[in-house]
């Protein structure tokens, strides 16, 4: 696990760094010290200045201050191709290929091997790789185009890139966000493979257990400044927690007792041919239902379904026992259904509109007076929830783009509560939001449910399914294979209900 | 505007770091209570920043400034008759440049307009020909201008179809028709009551009639676009159609509705255009839509949606008109003219992307 002596330059040293945007501070001195061959874990809430280290690293940003070392000599990017020819690959949460040109196309865009007057070698880049993926050990068509494959294909594909230019420094930035759990296991085997022949791997992660399962040591940052550095042998979830809010998490999971109620969502027979197939479920007034299963088994194609946003084929939806019209995300909120989706940034918000627009924006008609809306309506609206949730802007008029993921989370979710739902759907309510907003959203549905709404929540984080949820639905491949109660949610019952076929095979 | 001053937007946003952790502590007390001292001011950005630093209110200026100096040098351009003739002349434009605003907004296009002006006018000359009353003929006429915009509209949002495709296709598709239906001739034995009308003033001004009429439809888009849920919609449609769908509205049907609006206008703009010049022809107003679309754009309206003014699409439409007719009576050649224009409106451009990347250089990291 430790090949280099402790004498060896590290592969990657940060000290001191610095940066900020006008008058915001992004990073007061950030410390990072990666080591050749090591898995080093960088954790912090969402602002502790992670994002904006990756980025001088790969010289996207310029620093202002501080130094940066690889391999003991200090370097000084201008471009992410100087980055690159150092030897430093960053993989995004969403990998950027071209959809259109196949898996070698795209390992080796823009320096494929040619041979005599310039033509491109097909084969010598197909063999290679080949090659490549033989030493990841995955199998992936080199001949498909990357359109269609999944975000875990594309990141291994940006891994094989990476490793073809031999890269020596690899930054994962919230790779597993989008992945499944066996995806995730692939992902970890590669990335074992690349430490043990001795590279250095950064990851970035807001799941611990994962941390746990791959990382040797430990970097903690907290608004925008280095905190400790450990083995992760040596630190426990409450400890790192501690060291990345300041404070003491008290529960991360609050659930709040309610009183159950009536049937307030009844799902009949749903079915969408290649979709979901027979879906059926009730949630109660005051019941927080969990949704769980595999990432592409369904369930947020159901979401979308109930909430008249995609078409269903045959079944039904009713509401207090009156049916819902399909395909109508009008009719479904004037019911009282909202639905905070899955992908905040393209289906919950819209970027370049101001926070108090987006606040309002599903409640326009109701905001309206003799037909009318104008700012200073909006503004009233979206100021009581702005300041319920807390969010942090520095006005309403700002741009939600400019926001953290955790706060145009809360922006969505504020949206979603001005609308005063009987039912709120929640697809992936903390996917990528940081431990304290984490508990901030829990608490609020845990809150929601005791005042009577009926909560759908779904998530592929079981410790948040089987904290928050009074009842728990599993999906497997677009069908419902499991309904358990709270007392019998055990992690093994769930998986198991999500993945049972596969293992029968 | 309700606006409560904390501070200036430097405080608040460098203060929001800091704050994090009195946030978070308060947060442990229960989100549901309401909050814990934060105060949400309305806006970032002073008043006289928010109104002076737009694309509207620079088109706005540099239409005073041309109207100052064109005062000032060119002859007879202070004439009440100028002022007439340009009014008369800009007012096709003018009611075409509202749907058309909307539906830019919407992330579309209707190319299609000023065919349905040939159209609408070879409509309303068939009709006074067969001996209808006028305003019959009228109404045929705006009402086949709805239907060529239903056109348009169900082939973009029933049957997906690109709208710049589209349209294009119902450029030639309706000019061919209004060509075909009344061939090279012109009817020009139109009623003489309604072509006098189109020459008349408000007493006492020298503002054609007419402006009454765009005055109330420019008010009444106004209102839509910038005061209603429907005109909140179409912003949040030419920014994020998903997001929009998402938010309970009909994508489809607000397009729909859009393209049929602009076709009953220009049908509308046809019937005019027909009586000013008392000729009804299947090529009434030929290209219109370029200088249509090349006003709203001037006026600040994106082309890829989601942005824009109807104050500044009207300023636009006035800029082209009131520079042209000032370089006419100055004696340049319409060709000269027609560069200048052109030029004009790609200087705008790529003026608001200077200060759209300017504006994110500083708000924004810098990137490389």
């Amino acid at each position: 696990m430790q090949p280099d002596t402790p004498s060896a330059p590290p592969a990657l040293e940060l000290a001191g760094v610095a940066k900020s945007f006008g008058s915001v501070v992004a990073l007061k001195s950030a410390d990072l010290r990666v080591e050749k061959g090591s898995i080093h874990a960088l954790i912090g809430e969402n602002g502790a200045g992670k994002s904006t280290l990756v980025k001088i690293v790969a010289g996207l940003y310029r620093r202002d201050d501080g130094t940066l070392a690889l391999d003991g000599e200090p370097v000084d990017f201008h471009t992410t191709a100087e980055s690159k020819a150092a030897g430093i690959a960053v993989i995004y949460q969403e990998p950027t290929l071209f959809p259109d040109l196949s898996v070698t196309e795209n390992i080796f865009m823009g320096r494929q091997p040619t041979r005599r007057f310039g033509r491109i070698d097909r084969r010598a880049m197909r063999e290679e790789a080949c090659a490549l993926f033989d030493r990841l050990g995955v199998r992936i068509d080199p001949d498909r185009p990357t359109d269609g494959l999944s975000i875990a294909d594309q990141q291994i594909i940006e891994i094989a890139k990476a490793i073809s230019l031999d890269a020596r420094v690899l930054i994962m930035d919230e790779p597993t966000a989008a992945l499944s759990g066996v995806e995730v296991d692939r992902l970890f085997a590669v990335a074992r493979a690349l430490r043990d022949e001795g590279r250095a791997l950064v990851f970035i992660s807001h799941r611990f257990d994962e941390i746990f399962d791959l990382c040797d040591t430990v970097t903690v940052m907290r608004d925008g400044a280095y905190v400790d550095t450990l083995p992760v042998a040596d630190t426990t979830v409450d400890g790192l927690v501690r060291m990345m809010v300041g404070r003491d998490v008290a529960e991360l999971f609050p659930k709040l007792p309610a009183e159950i109620g009536d049937d307030v969502l009844v799902v009949d027979g749903l079915s969408q041919p290649g979709v979901f197939h027979d879906v059926s479920f009730t949630v109660r007034a005051g019941e927080i239902v969990g949704l769980a299963g595999l990432v592409g088994a369904g369930r947020s194609e159901v979401a979308r379904a109930v909430f008249g946003v995609d078409p269903y084929a045959s079944g039904s939806v009713r509401v207090d026992g009156e049916p819902l019209p399909p395909g109508s995300p009008r009719a479904a909120i004037g019911r009282g259904l909202a639905l905070v989706p899955e992908d905040r940034r393209k289906q919950g918000l819209v970027l370049d509109q101001t926070v108090a627009r987006n606040v309002t924006l599903a409640i326009r008609e109701r905001l309206s007076r003799w037909g009318l809306v104008w700012d200073g309506l909006e503004n009233a609206a979206a100021r009581t929830w702005a300041s319920r949730l807390e969010v942090k802007t520095a006005a309403l008029d700002a741009e939600t783009g400019t926001l953290s993921g955790g706060n145009q989370q809360k922006v969505v979710l504020g949206k979603w509560l001005a609308s005063d739902p009987k039912v709120l759907i929640v697809d992936e309510p903390t996917r990528g939001i940081d431990v304290g907003t984490k508990a901030e959203v829990h608490r609020l549905l845990s809150r929601l449910a005791q005042q009577g709404v009926a909560v759908l929540m779904i998530s592929s984080e079981l410790p948040e399914v089987l904290g928050m949820a009074d009842r728990v639905l599993v999906m497997r491949e677009g069908r419902l294979t499991g309904e358990l109660d709270r007392a019998d949610a055990t992690p093994e019952a769930v998986m198991h209900a999500a993945t049972a076929e596969e293992a029968l095979r | 505007m309700t606006r409560v001053s904390t501070g200036s937007t430097g405080e608040v946003a460098a203060g929001t770091a800091g704050q994090s952790a009195a946030g978070q502590a308060a947060a442990g007390q229960g989100m549901a209570a309401d909050a814990a001292g934060r105060v949400y001011t309305a806006h970032s950005r002073p008043l006289w920043r928010r109104v002076l630093l737009t694309r509207e209110a620079s088109i706005i200026g540099l239409l005073l400034a041309v109207l100052a100096v064109a005062t000032l040098t060119v002859p007879n351009f202070d004439s009440p008759l100028t002022t007439t003739f340009l009014l008369r002349e800009i007012t096709p434009i003018l009611l075409v440049a509202l749907p058309m605003t909307l539906v830019i907004i919407t992330e579309e296009i209707d190319l299609s307009v000023a065919s349905v002006i040939g159209l609408s006018s070879v409509v309303v000359g068939l009709c006074v020909q067969a001996g209808w009353p006028f305003p019959s003929a009228m109404a045929l006429a705006v009402a086949v201008g709805a239907v060529a915009g239903a056109v348009n509209g169900a082939l973009v949002t029933f049957v997906g179809l690109p709208s710049l495709a589209v349209t294009i296709g119902t450029l030639a598709l309706f000019r061919g028709i209004a060509v075909g239906l009344l061939g090279t001739t012109a009817i020009s034995d139109l009623p003489e009551f309604w072509t006098g009308l189109t020459r008349q003033n408000i007493p006492g001004t020298p503002v054609p009639l007419v402006m009454i009429l765009f005055v109330v439809l420019a008010l009444a888009c106004a209102v839509v676009l910038h005061f209603t849920p429907v005109g909140r919609s179409l912003y949040a449609i030419g920014l994020n159609k998903e997001a929009a769908a998402f938010s309970g509205i009909d994508v489809g049907l607000t397009k729909f509705w859009l393209f049929v609006t602009s076709g009953a206008v220009s049908g509308f703009a046809g019937v005019y255009f027909t009586l000013l010049y008392s000729n009804a022809r299947g090529d009434n107003a030929i290209g219109m839509e370029l200088q249509v679309i090349a006003a709203v754009l001037l006026g600040g309206v994106s082309i890829f949606g989601g942005r824009g003014a109807l104050h500044g699409v009207i300023a636009g439409v006035l800029l082209i008109g009131v520079l042209g007719s000032a370089l006419r009576l100055s004696g340049v050649t319409s060709d000269l003219i027609t560069i200048v224009t052109g030029l004009l409106l790609i200087a705008s451009v790529t003026s608001a992307r200077a200060l759209t990347w300017l504006h994110q250089r500083r708000a924004r990291p810098g990137r490389r």
